[in-house]
């Protein structure tokens, strides 16, 4: 171009390990949070904690708040919140039972139709957030009050199941095992095995691409440790569900979905506008991104899930209560919060919010093990989760 | 006679800058006294320092108040020695009545309870001196700007001041209004008040003003007195502009084609308050290769001349064409406008221009991430690697592209700014201020960005309040005054001394 336009060092290759660690600390830190509790639990229980029957029952009582977090990510990144997703899984859930219950229809049919159900919720809610601006707080707060009520008026304040047994599967099923082992479930395992070949793969691949492109990639030692641990970590937890019975659908499902969404936050257009959306709107706006109707469909998205995690749950109780996701939403939103996000938007990831999730889990299932009450569990929970938030934001700004 | 208010050899530093560079003031008891200079001359910072915004000790100086040697460390210390300023933007509360304005941070109160009856008999009071026929429950939000102008006023009476220091006071004004509030101000001056009045308009300043002092690149260059001698208009202008053109800007050759970018009758309605109009029926076009500068002081309606043509992202009621090579072309959205060919590279980089908590390459590509990607999935090392290339062509100096654009400096957000927009791949480029707050080294590499992409033949809009900018850089001129262009003109025949005529003659009539 020009004699001042003169190019600046690149900066290629590798940094050093210890650097890396400490650029990417915010980023492990949670993780390793995670590792702990888990480590202080297991202790405190006398191993009771990683028994292949407490694990299988973990990830099947997390599984919907899970799914949930996944969308309440990118509404709270899209600078918005949702109160209602509560109220509109235990609706769901309700809607699910008077169709297959009192209808008598096919659960295909009848799950497709609560999926749709979820988006219109979501997408009503959303048209008053993103085209008319009224704060997302006032319209989900409402939309919690109004469809806790519709649910309590759809199963007439009763408890409606029990569901069919194609239905039940979706919670209470494991996958197949066609090696028909009685001991170990060699499929699982197998499976367990092939997701962290897949993982160490696309980790593998990444940093071929950032060297090729010149970017600075990882250090070699702190890949191939990194990748050691969570190899091991994966196979050895799928492993322990194989001694049991094996691994259960949802975790199939929501294992997909967070793959989903990781890839959708980290690689699309879309996500990337969502980012853009929550850390400047009028940025985003000034360079040709429809904001209004992004919002609207994160939104959208966010119903569609909250319709999941509500089908989940109900086929784990194989009953449909009015009560069903009382209070979800408190912990869905703790997920997102303890797992980096930001309040004001613009800063978050899925796997932040999954790691918040089982957090949260692990502190749920181990408090109870331990047999502490209810009263002070929810104390516990709720310093954690300020306590997380402090540290997050106290790290940003030293 | 002795003056009220002395200010001796102030000096303001901010990091890097020297704001004000000894300035000397004297205002004499019951004058109006006006402040003139260019934006960015100090006039704000030197009012700034006299309120106590910036407490003492942060600056060099001495200021003496009726005699007596001040140091304020607040706007209260200053309020309380009578020295109250009217902020250019009103600063009340939109939602709350006037009286609770007016007593707003000075309640008529004993010990906490607000007396509803005292603070209302005060406000109608104060409302009838200045002239103010509205109730004191009237909520500030249904008040146009000239009463909530008088609302201001009123509250600096409420604090019984000695000096009523006023920003700018007719800039949001019309005619009629502006007229009534001078008129104030004399009547204000003959009960015996003192006030400050800075002001750009000369006519105004030649109504009311005793005395002028001309501030120029925080310096004091004059003082004059106007009551005996009549204003030399001519004069002041010289004074406020008359600093030396260095050798500030790249040489370029322009090679001017046909007629690109043009823009027929456009008008545009002020974004609150709906029957104001705020563009007025502009005219221009801009040719391939030519740098058009559009010169007008702040509030001239420049900026939302620039955003209601790209995307209505300002106001309402927009009526207009918008031709590109002779064809009328739809730009009634952000993302119509850029496919078109047009960029908008704002005045406010933070607000506007970025994602602060974002790095570099994703900024970079926001405006145009269909560049960078297949099918709605992002290409990382293609996003990357255009990302590294700006880096190098732009000269942003920052460690690697994956850094937080919050934690680069001006020039560099700047650079980043315009990296997004060279990346869309425009035809006519606006830029409004793209200097605005920034090095000088890193202004000249936007120049030389600028004449670069003349050359290649791009149509360039440069929206600057620095005169010397405009005639560093354009080939052509508009000046914009109150949302009208007031004059046109080749850079060959223009000068600051006319351009600044223009726009103090406009706003004459």
């Amino acid at each position: 171009m020009n004699s001042v336009m003169q190019a600046v060092e690149p900066t290629t290759g590798t940094v050093s390990a210890s650097g890396f660690i400490k650029k990417n600390l915010r980023e492990y830190g949670m993780l390793l949070s995670l590792v702990v509790i888990m480590v202080f639990f297991e202790y405190m229980t006398d191993g009771t904690l990683m028994q292949p029957l407490n694990l299988t029952n973990l990830v099947l009582q997390n599984s919907y708040i899970v799914i949930m977090a996944l969308g309440m990510l990118l509404v709270i990144v899209a600078g918005h919140i949702d109160l209602s997703v509560g109220s509109v899984a235990g609706f769901i859930g309700g809607l699910a039972a008077v169709l297959m219950v009192e209808y008598h229809w096919h659960y295909l049919p009848a799950t497709l139709a609560c999926l749709a159900a979820g988006a219109l919720i979501g997408g009503i809610q959303g048209y008053f957030i993103a085209f008319h601006r009224i704060p997302a707080f006032i319209v989900t707060l409402g939309g919690m009050l109004v469809f806790r009520g519709l649910a309590l008026w759809l199963l007439h304040g009763q408890s409606v199941g029990p569901f069919p047994k194609g239905f039940q599967l979706l919670s209470s099923g494991f996958i197949p095992d066609p090696f028909g082992t009685d001991g170990l479930r060699v499929t699982s395992l197998l499976l367990g095995a092939a997701v962290a070949l897949g993982f160490v793969y696309m980790n593998l691949k990444e940093r071929a691409n950032k060297i090729r492109y010149g970017a600075a990639a990882e250090p070699l030692g702190f890949l191939v440790g990194k990748n050691l641990a969570f190899a091991a970590a994966i196979i050895y937890l799928c492993y322990l569900l194989a001694s049991y019975k094996g691994m259960p659908n949802v975790m199939v499902i929501m294992f997909a979905l967070m793959l989903f969404y990781d890839f959708v936050t980290n690689r699309t257009t879309i996500g990337r506008r969502v980012y853009a959306l929550g850390g400047n709107e009028k940025a985003a706006r000034l360079s040709g991104i429809k904001t209004d109707r992004l919002s609207f469909y994160t939104f959208v998205n966010m119903g569609v899930l909250a319709a999941l995690a509500g089908l989940i749950f109900a086929a784990r109780l194989n009953t449909a209560t009015p009560k069903a996701g009382v209070g979800f939403e408190l912990d869905v939103i703790a997920a997102c919060f303890i797992g980096g996000a930001s309040a004001t938007g613009g800063v978050g990831k899925v796997m932040g919010a999954v790691i918040g999730a089982f957090v949260m889990g692990v502190m749920n299932n181990g408090m109870s093990i331990l047999g502490i009450g209810i009263d002070w569990q929810q104390v516990i929970k709720g310093v954690v989760l300020v306590a997380a938030v402090f540290v997050d934001v106290y790290n940003k700004n030293k | 006679m002795n003056a009220i208010l002395e200010m001796k050899g102030i000096t303001k530093r901010f990091p890097g800058v020297v704001a004000l560079k000894d300035v000397n003031l004297a205002v004499q008891p019951g004058e109006i006294h006006a402040i003139c200079g260019e934006n960015g001359a100090g006039k704000s910072t030197l009012m700034k320092v006299l309120s106590g915004v910036y407490p003492h000790g942060t600056y060099e100086g001495e200021i003496r108040f009726e005699g007596q040697e001040q140091r304020f460390e607040s706007i209260r210390d200053s309020e309380d020695r009578g020295i109250a300023i009217i902020h250019q933007e009103l600063a009340l509360v939109p939602l709350m009545s006037i009286a609770e304005n007016i007593f707003l941070g000075n309640e008529l109160s004993s010990s906490g309870v607000i007396d509803n009856e005292a603070t209302h008999c005060r406000t109608v009071e104060l409302l009838k001196k200045v002239g103010l026929a509205a109730s004191p429950e009237e909520l500030i939000t249904n008040l146009g700007v000239g009463k909530q102008q008088l609302v201001e006023i009123a509250k600096a009476l409420a604090k019984e001041c000695k000096l009523l220091i006023l920003d700018e006071p007719t800039a949001s004004l019309n005619e009629n209004d502006s007229q009534a509030l001078l008129d104030l101000l004399l009547e204000f001056k003959a009960q015996g008040m003192t006030m400050i009045m800075i002001s750009h308009k000369l006519n105004e300043i030649a109504r009311v003003a005793d005395s002028v002092t001309v501030l120029r690149d925080g310096s004091t260059v004059r003082s004059m007195d106007c009551v005996d001698v009549p204003i030399n208009e001519d004069e002041i202008i010289r004074h406020m502009v008359g600093r030396e053109m260095a050798d500030r800007y790249p040489h370029r050759e322009p090679k001017i084609g046909g007629t690109v970018f043009e823009v027929r009758d456009w008008t545009v309605f002020h974004e609150q308050h709906a029957d104001r109009k705020f563009i007025k029926g502009v005219n221009f076009h801009v040719r391939a290769g030519e740098i058009l500068g559009i010169a007008g002081l702040m509030g001239a309606g420049r900026t939302e001349l620039a955003m209601s043509i790209f995307g209505r992202t300002y106001g309402r009621n927009i009526s207009g064409k918008v031709l590109l090579r002779g064809q009328e072309v739809d730009v009634s959205t952000v993302e119509k406008a850029v496919n078109h060919g047009i960029a908008y590279v704002t005045e406010d980089r933070k607000g506007y221009g970025l994602v602060l908590e974002n790095e570099i390459k994703h900024n970079i590509s926001l405006a145009n991430l269909p560049g960078v990607s297949k099918r709605g999935v992002i290409d990382d090392g293609r996003e990357y690697s255009v990302a590294k290339d700006f880096q190098r062509k732009m000269n942003i100096r920052c460690p690697d592209v994956f850094q937080y654009v919050g934690n680069l400096s001006g020039g560099n957000q700047q650079k980043v700014v315009l990296s997004k927009w060279l990346f869309a791949g425009p035809e006519v480029l606006i830029l409004d201020e793209p200097t605005r707050g920034i090095d000088v080294g890193a202004k000249y590499e936007i120049y030389c960005l600028m004449a670069e992409l003349a050359r290649e033949g791009k149509c360039i809009i440069l929206i600057s309040s620095e005169m010397p900018e405009l005639l560093g850089m354009a080939d052509r001129l508009y000046v914009m005054n109150e949302g009208a262009f007031v004059a046109e003109m080749a850079v060959a025949d223009a000068s600051q001394e006319k351009i600044m005529r223009a726009i103090v003659k406009a706003g004459k009539n």
